[in-house]
């Protein structure tokens, strides 16, 4: 086995324990909040909002609310754990050994993606729950989640190195990822917005996303799928290269 | 054969402040080399730059053989570093923390459970494998450290100020460890506050101080430039006039204490028998300064870990 493969396997592997040893933190609570979405949108208020794009609403937001789960969840677990690591400094142990920098980066996404589509499983097993809904084209659906999930643990990974304190980790994803998460069409269609409401949704990335996801499971999206793709493998290389670069120049971790 | 060897090294941080002024430094496989230096004196930076924790500006490092630059991954592989600062994650269990690095270095799950029981147990951390690394006493946190350098059985041992916070007995068995290691091969270089310390282990020593090597010579030939020893002595009664000892320096510290420096060639009898001669008696004599600080003092002109 090469060295760099044990390398990998040995961050990536404790990346995982990492969030599975602290599951009260990291798998427990968004367990209990989408439920809580299940319940008061899809089962309390749901039959009085009515159908929407000619689906039940609770089926019309499933979708939504699991990818809003493995966004949230693939960023957290990255930004959190590099930045403790950069933080209490045992990235060093990391910075003296003969790891390649896309060794790093790639043992720290995985454990995001990991933590991301081991959460978005578990919202869609408790979704069962309250719908019967099954995918349509489940391929399509893991492989937009799989993408959507490598992209926001990069963005973390990006925000982990220009962090500085505690409050530079929160502030990305309660101020931008959670509005443009809410306003990404999770509960409604945006072709029910006016203008310029419409157009301007249609500038959110997660908006396509969100659709390319759903249009796995119902085969409806307000957005053009191929667009969807393209636009998330764009992403994915953009912050790849970026990410790769920050770390090659030692930002954030290296005087 | 040289284990490091550092080429007009230049380090200049982000606020302009220049650390390493070009350095050159050469220590050959199988020594025991001490990097001294004051405060702020690069010490840290340096090895900093070694182990690839700290940009260089410029110049050139050279790890066995490789060039740090462009043979990266087998100059790595080289060293091992315990650092001045505990730096491994508090929350994870010691035996992990050992693996988790073995790990980093490529070397295989197996052969790593092997060395890292190996390691703990050559540092009397074996009981604690299962302990999370935060309760660990001081001490045994600087162990874990020197454990979890060794785990991939670095040739170049690099120790940053290691008995830093240590008590007496426990820094003796470290020391008595670092010795073994050296002698089956390692090569080891510390830097230390402890000057003690350097005296006791090393072989060859540089002296660092604002960023410049001022000194890289055996650890017996700088001892023997020293021209003088430093003493206090405590006389039985208050003594006012001091005697004019020829070649002896005395300064009058408080009533029954006087600072003497003491030329080396001269020797203790000389001054006592003067001192005898005009009925002074002496009850006590202490050293005043190691004789590396003294030696420190002569080459610089200043004690050191003060500013110039
Ligand atoms: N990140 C930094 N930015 C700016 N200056 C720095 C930085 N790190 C160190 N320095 C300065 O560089 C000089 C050398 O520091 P270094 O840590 O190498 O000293 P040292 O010899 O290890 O000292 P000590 O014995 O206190 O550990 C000091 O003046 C220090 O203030
Ligand atoms: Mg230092």
């Amino acid at each position: 086995m090469g060295r760099r493969w044990i390398a990998y396997r040995t961050l990536a592997g404790k990346e995982i324990h990492r969030f599975l040893r602290i599951w009260p933190q990291t798998l427990l609570p968004p367990l209990v909040t989408t439920s809580l979405y299940f319940l008061i949108f899809g089962a309390l208020m749901g039959p009085r909002i009515g159908p929407m794009a000619g689906f039940s609403y609770i089926d019309y937001i499933v979708p939504g609310i699991v990818l809003m789960a493995v966004i949230n969840h693939s960023y957290a677990n990255v930004v959190s754990s590099f930045f403790s690591a950069k933080f209490q400094r045992h990235i060093e142990e990391m910075l003296v050994a003969p790891m390649p920098n896309w060794v790093i980066l790639a043992g720290y996404l995985t454990g995001g993606i990991l933590r991301g589509m081991t959460i978005g499983a578990l919202v869609l097993t408790v979704a069962t729950l309250f719908t019967d809904l099954r995918p349509t084209n489940p391929l399509l659906a893991l492989a937009i989640a799989l993408m959507t999930s490598l992209l926001f643990a990069l963005a973390g990974f990006i925000n982990a190195i220009f962090a500085n304190s505690f409050d530079d980790i929160s502030i990305i994803p309660n101020f931008v990822l959670t509005p443009l998460v809410y306003l990404g069409g999770v509960f409604y269609s945006v072709q029910l917005l006016p203008e310029p409401w419409h157009r301007l949704s249609l500038a959110n990335p997660i908006l396509y996303m969100v659709n390319a996801f759903r249009y796995g499971f119902l085969g409806v999206a307000d957005v053009d799928i191929e667009v969807a793709f393209l636009l998330v493998g764009g992403l994915i290389v953009v912050l790849s290269l970026w990410a790769w670069w920050l770390l090659r120049r030692g930002v954030g971790i290296k005087h | 054969m040289t284990a490091l060897r550092l080429h007009r090294l230049r380090k200049i941080y982000d606020n302009g402040f220049e650390a390493l002024k070009g350095i050159d430094l050469e220590v050959a496989e199988g020594d025991f080399f001490a990097l001294l230096g004051p405060n702020g004196a690069g010490k840290s930076t340096t090895i900093g730059i070694v182990t690839s924790l700290v940009k260089k500006t410029s110049g050139k490092v050279e790890i066995c053989g490789y060039d740090l630059d462009r043979q990266w991954e087998q100059a790595k592989r080289c060293v091992g570093l315990v650092p001045q600062e505990i730096n491994f994650n508090q929350f994870e269990k010691v035996g992990q923390i050992v693996l988790n690095q073995a790990g980093y270095y490529g070397v295989p799950r197996r052969v790593a459970r092997r060395r890292m029981e190996r390691v703990l147990k050559q540092l009397e951390l074996w009981d604690r494998r299962d302990q999370v690394s935060r309760r660990l006493s001081g001490g045994m946190k600087r162990r874990l450290m020197i454990a979890r350098a060794l785990v991939h059985s670095p040739r170049l041992l690099i120790l940053d100020e290691p008995t830093a916070g240590v008590d007496i007995e426990i820094r003796h068995s470290m020391w008595d460890f670092l010795r073994e290691l050296n002698r089956q091969g390692t090569t080891i270089i510390l830097t230390t506050h402890y000057l003690e310390e350097a005296e006791q282990l090393c072989r060859n020593v540089a002296i660092i101080d604002h960023g410049e090597i001022i000194e890289a010579t055996s650890m017996s030939r700088l001892l023997d430039q020293l021209e003088f020893n430093s003493y206090f002595l405590d006389l039985r009664r208050e003594t006012r006039v001091v005697p004019d000892v020829p070649g002896y320096r005395i300064e009058v510290l408080d009533r029954t204490t006087w600072a003497v420096a003491v030329p080396r060639r001269l020797g203790l009898n000389p001054l006592f028998q003067a001192l005898d001669e005009r009925g002074i008696e002496i009850v006590d004599i202490r050293q005043r300064r190691n004789r590396l600080e003294q030696l420190f003092l002569q080459r610089v002109g200043r004690p050191m870990g003060e500013a110039a």
